[in-house]
């Protein structure tokens, strides 16, 4: 669901309980704000990550040790940690999967959508090595490496004479038929139904007038709850300035720094600070491929629908949206990202759902639970009655 | 093929290679992405001839095997006031019931029981909070949807129940001498049942809300739990601690209702376990059944065992020596002295009613303490167990994929394609 028609929904039918379950603006002069975050053209510079701590101040994480987890030192989003880029390596195997499974993501009670085409009508033979290695993969049935396009060597080939025109070059993400390199920066998601605003006991999180969920630090008490709601694993409590990484060791301590909000919920806040001044947040300002980008939400949405599109246009039926779906367990994210294979590849959760959605049922039982211990107490009198 | 001296050390090689391990045993669970072929590095050396890779190979793809949703920030803390918030709504119907029915005893072991354990269970409460200062925070907001936020109201309103209580119990104790009340006393005195009513009114409430409020996280093997019943297992662990303590605490005669509490809710903790457990995916089984959590409620399983057999005995014996039980004719009143003794648990003050039945007491009383201290034992460990198994089942993301997968292909299967959060187009 788009800011606008959320908006308009709620006017015709203010009883939306979606809408006034999570405390959604009805009247807001702002639209919906969001991140459209396309991995396929993220480098992994990480810049979005120093960006965003150098902006909101966070602490250090971890104690500077390698994760060996590929280019990923950070290790996870957390109580510190706004922006995380992952990195994961994938062979030909793990990239002909992912293909496959977006091909039946796409193909889901659709006409099917052909393999790439630019396979099948036969690539240009390469020469020398190149080509010798390729021929040598083709017994596998692998995809060949998609012709460039363009000769990045010859004489005037970076210097386009006009440089909005890109047809001649193909955009196709830079992967190889035998090895890519995923890297994509993750993100609060600022759900539509946000399961660590639902359950927060103090009214410490609230519902922006952009539509995204923030923490008031100077309201948190810290009970951890926001933590155990949050079905991404995104909000953290900032206990000592350090995450755990898998390597932590004895004689490695973070520095002594000063730590503010320290014992209270922590999380992105779609730099709130930025937003009220009509700047954007950090990450996607400082962002140098436009991985990620930022704007009103129901463009970032239209902006990610295109782009997919197009993704598979070109054969790549790996990409697939993150979070677009108005109709998922949490009522589509703020933070929609196009991601290159299955979501628990980058951490993230398959089908999250809001643990409220669940809570109804879970009162009805403790209701019955709670009848039952009285009936239980009732009938233990009457059985122990004295004559 | 090389043969050497050393190979009588190897293992037998394995009949057609390394059986894929499979512990998620439903349909669509898993993605099986551990056993391809093409993983076969993974599986290296696992016929022992050289070093195996120390990662567990897993039955899906992950972040290099980071956990997906984090655990809270709960600690012991908190499985104490599980146990304790438990155990003070029950006693507090005890205690309510033990006044109906004229039991000083077991009404005033009840009652300071519940105070005791609110106090405590509120305490910790406050000391898990990051920002223990703001505790009053939480009264900001009245919020149905937080779990927590309602626990905390249900708390505040049986607390101040339990505490005038407690004030009454008190004076009552001290010879309606020592509480400074004035004209008050007669006031506070004429507020007991009401209170005591409202007091039992919050409650149950208060032992059931605590399913609710770890059902009601993304943490899988918790939300599961709450799905399935938790607040069943739950309400009978609390009237399982409950009627425990009043058996500790309460002369043998007087905890008649006490036992009867006790052995239903550790009945009803066996069945709603089980009915839980089954409702639940294999993977959020797990954490229930592995490591130090499982270890902890197998134990809880047993006290739990031993302290039903335990109370079944003493109210079996209580019912055919029950002449021998029976108080003197025209008991007496409430003196401080034997009431304080009474409250305390020691063995009953009016001892005069037959030399040949001290013996028979005095087993009673004895195992009447020993079951019930194993009944409320038992409760806690199924609390700390729970909440110890749900912080497990969030390190692996496997606890939180395979369900997740299920789920999703099992709403595909039905024909429902429109609510994945991951789409083609």
């Amino acid at each position: 669901m788009s800011a606008q028609t959320l908006g308009t929904d709620a006017a015709q039918n203010p009883f939306d309980d979606g809408a006034l379950a999570d405390g959604h603006w009805h009247d807001a002069k702002h639209n919906r704000k969001g991140f459209f975050t396309d991995t396929s053209i993220c480098i992994g510079c990480k810049a979005c990550e120093v960006a965003c701590k150098e902006w909101n101040h966070n602490p250090q994480d971890g104690t500077f040790e390698l994760l060996g987890s590929s280019y990923d030192n950070t290790g996870s989003l957390g109580a510190n940690t706004w922006r995380h880029v992952a990195f994961i390596e994938q062979d030909s195997e793990r990239i002909e999967q992912a293909r496959e499974s977006g091909r039946k993501l796409v193909n889901l009670g659709m006409p099917t959508v052909r393999p790439r085409t630019d396979e099948t009508s036969g690539a240009q033979p390469l020469d020398g090595a190149l080509g010798a290695a390729a021929e040598g993969r083709t017994s596998a049935g692998l995809p060949t490496t998609p012709e460039l396009g363009v000769d990045l060597l010859a004489p005037g080939a970076l210097e386009p004479t006009d440089p909005d025109d890109f047809t001649g070059v193909d955009t196709t993400p830079p992967d190889t038929a035998d090895f890519r390199w995923l890297m994509s920066s993750d993100v609060c998601k600022h759900c539509t139904h946000a399961g660590c605003l639902d359950v927060c006991p103090t009214g410490a999180l609230f519902r922006t007038e952009f539509d995204t969920v923030v923490v008031q630090n100077d309201v948190c008490n810290g009970c951890g709850t926001c933590v155990a709601g949050c079905p991404f694993g995104v909000i953290e409590r900032r206990d000592d300035g350090t995450i755990n990484t898998p390597t932590d060791r004895d004689d490695r301590k973070a520095a002594d720094m000063d730590v503010p909000d320290k014992g209270t919920a922590n999380k992105c806040t779609l730099c709130y600070d930025r937003l009220v001044d009509g700047q954007e947040p950090a990450c996607a300002q400082t962002c140098p491929t436009q991985s990620i980008k930022f704007g009103d939400r129901a463009d970032m949405v239209d902006q990610a629908h295109e782009r997919v599109a197009e993704l598979h246009k070109k054969g790549l039926t790996e990409a697939r949206l993150y979070g677009a779906n108005p109709n998922d367990g949490v009522g589509g994210t703020g933070s929609v990202f196009l991601i290159l294979d299955e979501p628990e590849v980058y951490g993230l959760p398959p089908d999250p759902r809001v643990p409220t959605k669940d809570l109804p049922k879970m009162y009805a039982n403790a209701g019955i639970a709670a009848l039952g211990m009285i009936a239980a107490a009732g009938l233990s009198f009457l059985g122990s009655r004295r004559s | 093929m090389s043969t050497s001296e050393y190979d009588s050390y190897r293992p037998p090689e394995p009949e057609g290679g390394r059986r894929k391990r499979r512990r998620g045993g439903r349909p669509g669970g898993g993605r099986g992405a551990g056993g391809r072929p093409g993983q076969g590095w993974k599986n290296r050396g696992a016929d022992g001839n050289r070093e195996m890779p120390m990662v567990e190979d897993v039955e899906f793809s992950s972040y290099y095997g980071r956990p997906i949703v984090k655990a809270p920030p709960w600690g012991n803390e908190i499985g104490l006031y599980l146990f304790l918030g438990g155990l003070a709504g029950g006693s507090s119907l005890l205690g309510l019931g033990a006044q109906l029915s004229d039991r000083p005893r077991l009404r005033i072991a009840s009652r300071l029981t519940a105070m005791t354990a609110t106090a405590v269970g509120g305490a910790a409460l406050v000391a898990d909070l990051g920002r223990p200062e703001r505790f009053l925070n939480m009264m900001r907001v009245f919020k149905v949807s937080s779990p927590m936020s309602l626990g905390t109201w249900i708390l505040s309103g049986f607390g101040v129940g339990s505490g005038v209580l407690t004030a009454i119990e008190v004076d009552r104790l001290t010879g309606e001498k020592v509480l400074p009340l004035g004209p008050l006393r007669r006031v506070l005195h004429a507020l007991e049942t009401p209170v005591a009513i409202e007091s039992a009114l919050f409650a149950t409430p208060l032992a059931a809300y605590t399913g609710a409020l770890l059902g009601d996280t993304a943490v899988p093997t918790w939300n599961a739990a709450g799905r399935n019943g938790l607040s069943y297992v739950f309400v009978a662990s609390a009237s399982m601690a409950a009627g425990g303590a009043g058996m500790a605490l309460a002369p043998v005669r007087e905890t008649g209702p006490a036992r009867l509490l006790a052995l239903t809710g550790a009945a009803g903790e066996m069945v709603a376990m089980e009915r839980m457990k089954k409702g639940m995916h294999p993977a959020e089984v797990d954490p229930l059944e592995d490591g130090e959590p499982g270890r902890k409620l197998d134990r809880a399983e047993k006290l739990l065992i031993a302290g039903a057999i335990g109370t079944a005995v003493a109210e079996v014996g209580t019912r055919v020596f029950a002449k021998k039980m029976a108080p003197r004719a025209g008991t007496p009143g409430s003196g401080v002295l034997s009431a304080v003794a009474g409250a305390m648990g020691s063995v009953n003050g009016h001892a005069a009613s037959g030399k040949r039945s001290w013996k028979t007491r005095a087993v009673l009383r004895g195992l009447s303490v020993v079951s019930g201290a194993a009944l409320a034992a038992a409760s806690a460990y199924t609390r700390f167990g729970v909440l110890e198994a749900g912080i497990e089942s969030t390190k692996d993301p496997r606890h939180v994929v395979e369900p997740q997968r299920a789920r999703l292909e099992e709403r595909r299967a039905a024909g429902i394609i429109d609510d994945s959060i991951t789409t083609g187009r």
